[in-house]
């Protein structure tokens, strides 16, 4: 087993970090009715690509301002770029209006990323709370990618409603995997449904791992990634060996603003994933 | 194999570190049960005489809820209590729980325990320690399940 990072690797842009460069729209996919998905390509021929689970990109609409998205795609597997957002706020709502044709300009990627190698001959916990899957669809990706090199490997996933549930054909297709433990839930469910209603904190007893080497990765609302913490301690899993992507108000994406500040941390270069010991005594604070 | 019923709940995590005796008082509440999936487990407002130690399936807690039907509240699975309101006075369901998938459980006699709490405290002591905990486990994620913590503006 790799001895644990306190700090995931980082792997930043490979041109100037501050020049976005055209993406071409090659497919958008609604995920949910206010979620959706860019699959992008370099509009200049023969530029390529490569990120690490968990980076981040800065994604900008021509004449309405830059966001920064998680990536969500394979990264080594798929020819084209994933990106995952929410229609929440002015850049992502027009961003939802962009066809397929269409350009954004793309700078990254940025930001360190899930310590997937270090995880090798370890179990695994996924843990991710609504839109807090994309980042780690990655992640998971390169696990079942490398599937051999891990042990027990869990999914837990807790969405608003089943409306709200991202990526579902996958989900149906990894559940049916043998090699993978897949447990989805609803916050609220209409009476159809017949899966699991309630926090996602309460799968984790379901989750087959062993405490004494497990490692486990989570993305979500903070609040919902603070009560997985305790509760993966109170299993025994301690705070070194649990990793959580945090989201702050990212503008220039390479530490020089603050906007993203949190502490003593700059979310964009040292983040957006942390090893939880370096982040829990921050989380919650009301004052940062 | 076949495992004696004092095995399973000795076994189980809501048991643990209890003394022989005491399990054995426990285990003479407890039988097997099985539901099929949609059976009903009991229904709010029926006299709680019994609570559940889900060993495989799912359970729906609901509620009805006037021209919106049968509500989940929140679901039971496998290695999860099910029902405490046996424990407290009037002794009635104040939710409704029925099976959503195939149900293996064990069944305790809440008349039955509570009688041998009554008898003997330091069992009782234990019995309303580990509810107690599991009482508090779930108002967590129920405040947790109130913040809406997927909404958009969250």
């Amino acid at each position: 087993m790799a001895p644990m990072l306190e700090q995931p690797m980082t792997a930043g842009p490979a041109l100037d970090p501050m020049l976005p460069r055209p993406y071409r729209i090659l497919r958008v996919h609604h995920e949910t009715h206010d979620t959706f998905t860019f699959e992008l390509a370099p509009a200049a021929r023969g530029e390529g690509f490569s990120f690490a689970p968990g980076q981040f990109n800065m994604l900008y609409v021509f004449g309405m301002g830059e966001v920064p998205v998680s990536i969500s795609g394979d990264p080594v597997g798929s020819p084209s770029l994933h990106h995952t957002t929410r229609a929440v706020g002015t850049v992502t709502r027009a961003m939802q209006a962009l066809k397929r044709g269409d350009t954004v300009g793309v700078r990254g990627p940025f930001g360190s990323s899930w310590p997937v190698e270090e995880a090798a001959g370890r179990d695994v916990i996924i843990v991710a709370g609504g839109i807090g899957l994309a980042p780690l669809r990655p992640a998971l990706y390169h696990l079942l990618a490398q599937r051999k090199k891990y042990l027990r490997i869990s999914l837990l996933y807790g969405a608003r409603t089943p409306q709200d549930i991202l990526y579902r054909h996958e989900l149906e297709q990894w559940r049916g995997k043998f090699d993978l433990d897949v447990h989805v839930t609803v916050d609220r469910g209409p009476s159809e449904w017949i899966g699991n209603v309630g926090v996602v904190t309460k799968l984790i007893r379901r989750a087959p791992f062993d405490p004494a080497g497990a490692m486990a990765l989570i993305c979500g609302p903070e609040v919902m990634m603070r009560f997985t913490v305790m509760e993966l301690q109170k299993l025994g899993l301690p705070l070194d060996r649990t990793y959580l992507s945090l989201e702050r108000n990212m503008k220039c994406a390479v530490g020089f603003c603050g906007h993203c500040q949190y502490g003593p941390l700059f979310i964009c270069r040292e983040g957006p994933v942390f090893r939880s010991d370096r982040v829990a005594g921050l989380l919650g604070r009301a004052e940062i | 194999m076949i495992q004696t019923l004092e095995k399973i709940i000795a076994e189980h995590p809501f048991f643990h570190d209890l003394p022989p005796h005491h399990l054995q008082l426990i285990a003479g509440c407890a039988k097997n049960i099985r539901f099929e999936a949609s059976q009903v487990v009991f229904h709010e407002g029926d006299e709680a005489d019994q609570f559940y130690f889900i060993r495989e399936g799912l359970v729906a807690v609901e509620l009805m809820i006037p021209q919106r039907g049968f509500t989940t509240v929140q679901t039971i699975g496998e290695g999860e209590m099910l029902g405490w309101s046996w424990l407290l006075p009037p002794y009635r369901w104040h939710f409704g729980a029925r099976a959503l998938q195939p149900v293996r459980a064990l069944v305790f006699d809440g008349k039955c325990l509570r009688t041998k709490c009554e008898e003997d405290h330091d069992l009782g002591y234990e019995i309303l320690k580990r509810f107690t905990h599991i009482i508090s486990e779930r108002l967590d994620a129920t405040r947790l399940q109130l913040l809406d913590l997927y909404g958009a503006h969250a």
